[in-house]
C-alpha cells in the first residue's frame, strides 16, 4: 500500500526529493517567483516608493491613474502605488508570521490529540471547542485593554482563531494515519512517540495542511483589516492591503482604482501562494514519489 | 445505502425547486417607492433598530423619528421656522415675569385607543419622567421648571411643589425658575410627551424601566400615527391614528421605518426604489451634485464637531499650545475635500445663527501665528513637543478627519501625532475617564439656543470631560446669563462667555454639522429645520407620473 | 455509536460551563457597561438602571443567578433593547438565518463539489486551472466585496434581484444565499479536488479501473465518499458558523437575522444578549462537530473501527 521506507532510510531526502520535484513544476516556480519578487519590493520599498506614503495633497484628491501617479491616488492625494508597495509590508508580514503561530500551534495541537487520542484528544478537542465559541471580538478589546497597542497582539489575536481549524484538520488526518501499517512498523521498530509523530505522521498530513495554509493566508489578511477596524491592527497613515481594500469598497464606484489595484494585488499574492502551494503539496506527497 | 441516497437526493431537488419556486417572478416586482406612491406608504431608511419607543427611556435619532409620529407633545415647532405651533395646547399664555406659562388643551385631544386626553396626563407623565428609577437620560429638560431638579435629586419628595399643575381637565400650569426663552421648545422634545397611564400601568409600575408597553399591540399614543407592526430588525410600521385630534388633515396612510444600520447599503435602497427617505455617504455627494440630483437634500444641522484636548496633560496644560494647535487646522480645505457635504468651518462652539446668536471669534487658519506660540510654550519648531495622541471612535468619517489633522499639524507646527481608533463603547471609557490627550467629539443641539452648548464647558459639567475649570466661565453662564433682562443682554453674555473659551481653547471646534439626506422627489412637505425633525403629519406623497397625466 | 454520541453530549456540559463563565469574565472586565453613552449619564441615573439590572450585586452573585436563570432555559432581558428578552430576539433572528444557512450552503455544495470533482478527474489541465482559479477568486473575495457587486450589477444596473430585505420582494433571498455561499463553495471546491485525487491514486480505485468500470461509475460510486471526507470535516464548523449568522452579509442585504445581534450586542455591552448568543453559538458548535464526526465515521469504516477502540 503505502511505502514508507524512502522516509526512515534518511529523513532528509523528503524534502531534497522534494525540491527536486518542485523545480520540474512550472506553476509553482512562477508562483515562488511572483512571492519572492513581491516580498523583494516590500523590503526595498524605503528606498525605491516614488512618493511618501503619508503625505497629503488635499487639493489633489483622488485622481485616475496617470503618468504621474500609475495608479492613481486616493482622496488625499496619496500615490496609490507608494501605498500598496507599504502596505504590502505589512500585510506579507501579518500574513506569514500569523499564519506561521496558528500552523505550529495547529499542527502540535492536532497530531498530538489525534495521535495520543482517548481521554487526552476529548480534553484537547473540547478545549478547541470552547475556544471557537468564545466571542472574538470582546476578546480582541480586552487584549487591547490589558496589553495595550502592540504589533504583536495582532499576532496573537490571529493565532488564537486561525490554529482552531487547522487543528481539527491535522487531528483527523492523523486519526486515519496512526493505524496503518508503516506507524505500527515504526512503532515495533523502537521509535519514540515523539519520533514517529515528527518523522513519520507530520509529514504526511502536510498536503491538507498544506492546502489550508494557503487558503489561510489571504484570510488572514482581510482579517487584520478587521482587527485594525477595532483598534488592535496598525494605525493611519499607515496601511494594509486589507485595509485599501476595505476604504477601496466604500467607493468602489466613485473611485474604483482604490478597490482595483489592492484587490489585484491580494489576488495575484494569493494565486501565487496557491500554485506553491500545490506543488509543494504534490512535491511532499511520499505516494507520489513511487510514480 | 443505495435508498439512503435517493433519499437525500430527492430531498436535495425538492429543497432546489422550492427555492426556485418561491424566489421566482423577479424583475416584475412594484419597488416600494412605486406601490407607496399609490398607496399613500411612506418608506423610511432610520439607521438602527430602536432600542425603545418610550418617550421617556429612548434616546437617539432614529427613536425619535419613531416616536415624533406616535406621540406628540403641547406643541410642534413648525417644520422650517421651528416656531411654535399649537400641538395638543390649543393656545397658551405667557406671564409678564415669563415665569409662567399657562397651556390651554384641546378638548377633542384622544388617545390613540379613544381615550380622553387631558392636563392630568402631563402631571402623571411628567411625574414618570423624573422617577430616578426610570433611568431618563434627558431627565435635565425640565430642570428649567420649578424644583423638578430638586425633586429629581430627591431634595424633595413631593411632586405637588414641582412647578406643574392641572388647573383643570384642560388647563395646565407651568411655573419655571428662571424665565428662559427656549422653554417652549423643549415641548416639542420626546422627552416631555404624555404616556398613557392605563397602559403603562397595565404592563408594570410607572417607574419600571424594560416594560412591554410600547410593543405591538400594547401601546397607545396620542400622535398622528398608531404602531401597526414591530418587526425587529426587519421594518416597524405605523398607520394614520384616526382618534388623532388633526386627522383629516393627516395624508400618509402608513409610514415604514427600516432599521438600517449601515449608510452605503441605505443609499443603495434609496437608488433601487426601496425607500423615499435614506442617508447618503459623504463620498457619494458628489456624485449626486454632479448629476444634479434633486433628491440630494443638504442642511444645516444644529451640531458641532469638535476636538477635545486634555488640559491635564503636561505639553497641553499650555493655552499657547492649545491656541497653535486650533489655528492650524485648514477647516476649507477639510470641509471641501474631506468630508464633502457642505459642512460650515466653524471657529466657535455654538453654531452661528442659534436663536439669533453669532458667537464672536478670533481664531482662524494662521500657521505663522500658530508657529509662534508653540515656540512661546517651548517648542520652537516643534522640537521636544511630545508625541500626541488623537483618539476617535471607529469610523470611517472621524479617521479621514483626523489623518488630514495629523498631517496638517505635522506640516505647519512639525509635531508627530499618532492616531488611535477604539470601538465605540471603550472610546467613552477612555474619554470619561480623561485616558486621553486629544479625542474626536460631537455634540447636536437639543433645543435651540447657545446655552445647549456652552454649558457643556462648566467645570462639574458631565459633558465637559476636558479636565478646563474656569470659574469666570462657569459665573457667566450660571449666574450672569439666568439674570439677563433682555434677549440681547442674554446673547451679549454668552458671546462673553464663549470668547473666553475659545481663548482658553480647551475644545478645537472643527465644522458645523450638515444634515444629507435622499428624499424621493415625490415625497412632498419634506420641511427642512436645522434639528432634523421630521413632520409626518404634514408629509405626503406625489407619484410624478399620475401628475402628467393629469396636466 | 450509542456509546460515543453520549460520551461527547457528556463532554458538552463541562464545555458549555467554561464558555459561560470565561464569557462572563470577559464581558465584565471589558471597559464601558451597557448603559454608558455619548451624553454623560448622572450617576443617579447610572444607580438605578443598575439596581434594574442586578449590576450592582457583587459578581459572583450575579453570575449564580445567571446560571440558575439559563438552566430554566431564561436567558434573561437584553439590556440594550429594553423589554425584549434574550429568548424572544433569539428566535426572532434563528429562523431567518437558519433559511438563509440552508440556501448558502446548497449553493456552496452544488458549486463546490462539481467543481472539486470535475477538476480533479483531469488534475494539471485547463479542466483543473479554470475551475480552481475561479475558486481562488472565491475565496479571495470577502463578502464585504461580493455583496456590494452582485448589488451593483444584478440589483442596480440590470434591474434584475431586489437588494435588500428577506421574504419581503420574490427574489430577495437569491443575492444573499450567493453572496453567503459563494465563500464556503471555494474552500469546499478546493477541499474535494485534494480528497479526490488523494482517493482517487487509492490501490482499490486502480483495481477498479483495471477491472474496466466506467469512469462516471468509479467516480460516484466508488471515490466519491473517501473524497468527500475532507470536506464534512469542514461542513461541521461552517455550518455552526452559518447558523451564528453573518454579519456582514445580514447588513448590506438588510437581513433580521442573527449575525446583527451577535456581533451588535457585543458594541453595545449587552451583556444578557453576548452570553445568550454565545451559549446557543457553543451548543452549535457542539452539536455541528459531532454530527461531521459521525458522518465522517459512517464514510469511512476503518475510522469507525477506531472511535470504537479509541472508547474502550
Amino acid at each position: 500500500m503505502i511505502n514508507p521506507s524512502p522516509q526512515i532510510e534518511q529523513g532528509s531526502s523528503l524534502w531534497l526529493d522534494a525540491w527536486i520535484k518542485l523545480r520540474k513544476n512550472k506553476l509553482a516556480l512562477f508562483g515562488f517567483a511572483i512571492l519572492l519578487f513581491l516580498i523583494v519590493v516590500s523590503l526595498l520599498t524605503p528606498w525605491i516608493a516614488p512618493y511618501s506614503y503619508e503625505e497629503q495633497n488635499l487639493m489633489l484628491g483622488a485622481t485616475a491613474p496617470s503618468a504621474n501617479h500609475w495608479l492613481g491616488t486616493d482622496i488625499f492625494g496619496r500615490d496609490m502605488l507608494t501605498r500598496i508597495m507599504y502596505g504590502g509590508r505589512v500585510s506579507l508580514m501579518v500574513g506569514f508570521v500569523a499564519t506561521a503561530v496558528a500552523l505550529v500551534i495547529g499542527i502540535l495541537w492536532g497530531s498530538i490529540a489525534g495521535f495520543v487520542g482517548g481521554r487526552v484528544d476529548a480534553v484537547m478537542m473540547r478545549i478547541v471547542d470552547i475556544m471557537y465559541a468564545l466571542p472574538f471580538m470582546i476578546f480582541i478589546v480586552l487584549l487591547m485593554v490589558v496589553f495595550g497597542r502592540n504589533i504583536l497582539l495582532l499576532f496573537v489575536a490571529i493565532g488564537a482563531v486561525e490554529w482552531l481549524t487547522m487543528a481539527r484538520i491535522v487531528r483527523g488526518q492523523v486519526m486515519s494515519l496512526r493505524k496503518q501499517e508503516f506507524v505500527e512498523a515504526a512503532y515495533s521498530m523502537g521509535l519514540s512517540r515523539w519520533a514517529i509523530i515528527r518523522r513519520h505522521i507530520i509529514p504526511n498530513t502536510l498536503g491538507p495542511v498544506i492546502v489550508y495554509t494557503t487558503l489561510t493566508i489571504p484570510s488572514v489578511m482581510l482579517l487584520e483589516a478587521f482587527l485594525s477596524f477595532l483598534g488592535l491592527g496598525i494605525q493611519p497613515p499607515q496601511s494594509s492591503w486589507g485595509l485599501l481594500i476595505n476604504y477601496g469598497v466604500e467607493t468602489m464606484e466613485e473611485y474604483p482604482w482604490l478597490l482595483i489595484f489592492p484587490g489585484i494585488t491580494l489576488s495575484l499574492t494569493l494565486f501565487a501562494l496557491n500554485f506553491l502551494g500545490d506543488g509543494l503539496r504534490d512535491a511532499l506527497d511520499p505516494r507520489a514519489s513511487k510514480d | 445505502m443505495l435508498y439512503q441516497k435517493r433519499c437525500l437526493k430527492s430531498v436535495l431537488i425538492l429543497t432546489i425547486v422550492g427555492l426556485v419556486i418561491t424566489q421566482s417572478g423577479c424583475g416584475d416586482y412594484k419597488s416600494n417607492v412605486e406601490s407607496g406612491n399609490l398607496n399613500g406608504t411612506l418608506h423610511w431608511g432610520n439607521g438602527t433598530e430602536p432600542q425603545s419607543l418610550d418617550p421617556h427611556i429612548a434616546t437617539g435619532v432614529p427613536e425619535h423619528h419613531i416616536i415624533s409620529a406616535l406621540m406628540e407633545g403641547l406643541i410642534h415647532k413648525d417644520g422650517e421656522t421651528l416656531e411654535p405651533r399649537p400641538g395638543v395646547a390649543e393656545s397658551w399664555d405667557i406671564s409678564d415675569d415669563g415665569r409662567v406659562y399657562t397651556f390651554f388643551l384641546r378638548k377633542n385631544a384622544r388617545w390613540s385607543n379613544g381615550d380622553p386626553h387631558n392636563a392630568h396626563d402631563y402631571v402623571w407623565s411628567w411625574w414618570r419622567a423624573l422617577q430616578p428609577a426610570l433611568g431618563n437620560l434627558y431627565a435635565y429638560m425640565y430642570f428649567p421648571i420649578a424644583n423638578a431638579k430638586a425633586y429629581y435629586e430627591g431634595e424633595i419628595n413631593d411632586f405637588n411643589q414641582v412647578g406643574v399643575k392641572a388647573l383643570n381637565d384642560y388647563t395646565l400650569q407651568v411655573t419655571l425658575t428662571e424665565p428662559i426663552p427656549y422653554f417652549l421648545q423643549l415641548l416639542d422634545h420626546y422627552s416631555t410627551y404624555p404616556v398613557h397611564r392605563a397602559t403603562v400601568e397595565k404592563f408594570g409600575t410607572a417607574d419600571q424601566r424594560g416594560t412591554r408597553w410600547t410593543y405591538e399591540g400594547n401601546i397607545v399614543g396620542n400622535g398622528a400615527f398608531q404602531l401597526k407592526e414591530w418587526k425587529i430588525n426587519r421594518r416597524i410600521t405605523v398607520e394614520r391614528n384616526p382618534y388623532y385630534w388633526n386627522a383629516d388633515n393627516v395624508k400618509l396612510n402608513q409610514v415604514v421605518f427600516y432599521p438600517t444600520e449601515n449608510v452605503t447599503t441605505e443609499e443603495r435602497m434609496f437608488r433601487a426604489g426601496q425607500l423615499h427617505y435614506s442617508g447618503i455617504p459623504s463620498d457619494k455627494i458628489e456624485v449626486y451634485k454632479a448629476a444634479n440630483d434633486p433628491s440630494l437634500r443638504i442642511q444645516p444641522y444644529l451640531g458641532i464637531y469638535f476636538y477635545r484636548l486634555n488640559v491635564e496633560q503636561p505639553h497641553l496644560k499650555d493655552k499657547r499650545v492649545r491656541r497653535a494647535l486650533g489655528m492650524t487646522i485648514n477647516r476649507d480645505l477639510l470641509v471641501s475635500q474631506i468630508t464633502k457635504g457642505g459642512q460650515i468651518p466653524a471657529y466657535a462652539i455654538t453654531p452661528p445663527g442659534t436663536m439669533g446668536y453669532y458667537p464672536e471669534s478670533d481664531l482662524t487658519f494662521d500657521p505663522e501665528t500658530a508657529k509662534q506660540l508653540l515656540a512661546e510654550a517651548g517648542y520652537p519648531n516643534g522640537e521636544d513637543f511630545p508625541t500626541t495622541e488623537i483618539l476617535y471612535n471607529t469610523s470611517e468619517g472621524h479617521r479621514k478627519i483626523a489623518v488630514a489633522l495629523q498631517q496638517m499639524w505635522k506640516k505647519h507646527l512639525n509635531i508627530d501625532v499618532t492616531l488611535l481608533n477604539q470601538e465605540w463603547k471603550v472610546y467613552l471609557d477612555t474619554v470619561s475617564n480623561r485616558h486621553y490627550e486629544i479625542a474626536r467629539a460631537g455634540w447636536i443641539g437639543d433645543y435651540v439656543d447657545p446655552n445647549n452648548f456652552l454649558d457643556m464647558f462648566l467645570c462639574n459639567g458631565g459633558n465637559n470631560r476636558t479636565n478646563w475649570c474656569n470659574s469666570d466661565y462657569d459665573q457667566l453662564i450660571l449666574e450672569q446669563v439666568p439674570k439677563a433682562t433682555s434677549h440681547q443682554q442674554r446673547l451679549a453674555l454668552f458671546k462673553q462667555a464663549e470668547k473666553l473659551l475659545l481663548d482658553e481653547m480647551p475644545v478645537i471646534p472643527i465644522y458645523v454639522y450638515t444634515s444629507n439626506n435622499l428624499v424621493h422627489p415625490t415625497l412632498k412637505n419634506f420641511g427642512r429645520n436645522i434639528l432634523n425633525q421630521a413632520n409626518y403629519r404634514e408629509m405626503y406623497l406625489e407619484p410624478e407620473k399620475s401628475m402628467e397625466v393629469l396636466d | 455509536m450509542l456509546r460515543f454520541i453520549f460520551s461527547r453530549l457528556l463532554q458538552a456540559i463541562p464545555v458549555l460551563l467554561v464558555v459561560i463563565s470565561v464569557t462572563f469574565l470577559l464581558i465584565h472586565s471589558a471597559p464601558g457597561g451597557p448603559f454608558s453613552d455619548e451624553k454623560a449619564v448622572p450617576p443617579e441615573v447610572a444607580r438605578a438602571l443598575e439596581a434594574q439590572y442586578n449590576l450592582d450585586q457583587p459578581l459572583w452573585q450575579q453570575y449564580t443567578s445567571y446560571l440558575t436563570d439559563v438552566l430554566q432555559g431564561d436567558f434573561g432581558p437584553s439590556f440594550k433593547y429594553s423589554g425584549r428578552t434574550v429568548n424572544e430576539l433569539i428566535a426572532a433572528g434563528l429562523p431567518v438565518t437558519a433559511e438563509l444557512a440552508l440556501y448558502a450552503m446548497l449553493v456552496a455544495l452544488i458549486i463546490g463539489i462539481s467543481a472539486g470533482i470535475f477538476a480533479a478527474i483531469r488534475p494539471n489541465t485547463m479542466q483543473d486551472y479554470i475551475p480552481m482559479s475561479a475558486a481562488m477568486l472565491g475565496i479571495c473575495m470577502p463578502s464585504f466585496l461580493l455583496g456590494p457587486i452582485l448589488i451593483l450589477v444584478f440589483g442596480i444596473q440590470l434591474e434584475w434581484l431586489p437588494i435588500s430585505g428577506w421574504g419581503d420582494i420574490p427574489g430577495d433571498k437569491i443575492l444573499p444565499a450567493i453572496t453567503l455561499g459563494t465563500g464556503y463553495a471555494a474552500y469546499i471546491a478546493r477541499l474535494s479536488r485534494g480528497g479526490m485525487l488523494e482517493v482517487l491514486s487509492q490501490d482499490y480505485i486502480r483495481t477498479a479501473r483495471a477491472k474496466g468500470l466506467s469512469e462516471r461509475l468509479i467516480i460516484f460510486k466508488h471515490a466519491l465518499r473517501g473524497g468527500l471526507i475532507p470536506v464534512i470535516a469542514f461542513l461541521g464548523p461552517a455550518f455552526a458558523g452559518l447558523l451564528g449568522g453573518s454579519f456582514v452579509v445580514e447588513t448590506i442585504f438588510q437581513i433580521p437575522g442573527l449575525g446583527r445581534f451577535y456581533v451588535t450586542s457585543a458594541f453595545n455591552r449587552d451583556y444578557t444578549m453576548i452570553l445568550g448568543m454565545t451559549i446557543f453559538f457553543a451548543g452549535l458548535i457542539i452539536v455541528f462537530n459531532l454530527l461531521s464526526d459521525l458522518i465522517a465515521l459512517w464514510l469511512n469504516p476503518k475510522l469507525r473501527h477506531q472511535a470504537r477502540g479509541g472508547q474502550q
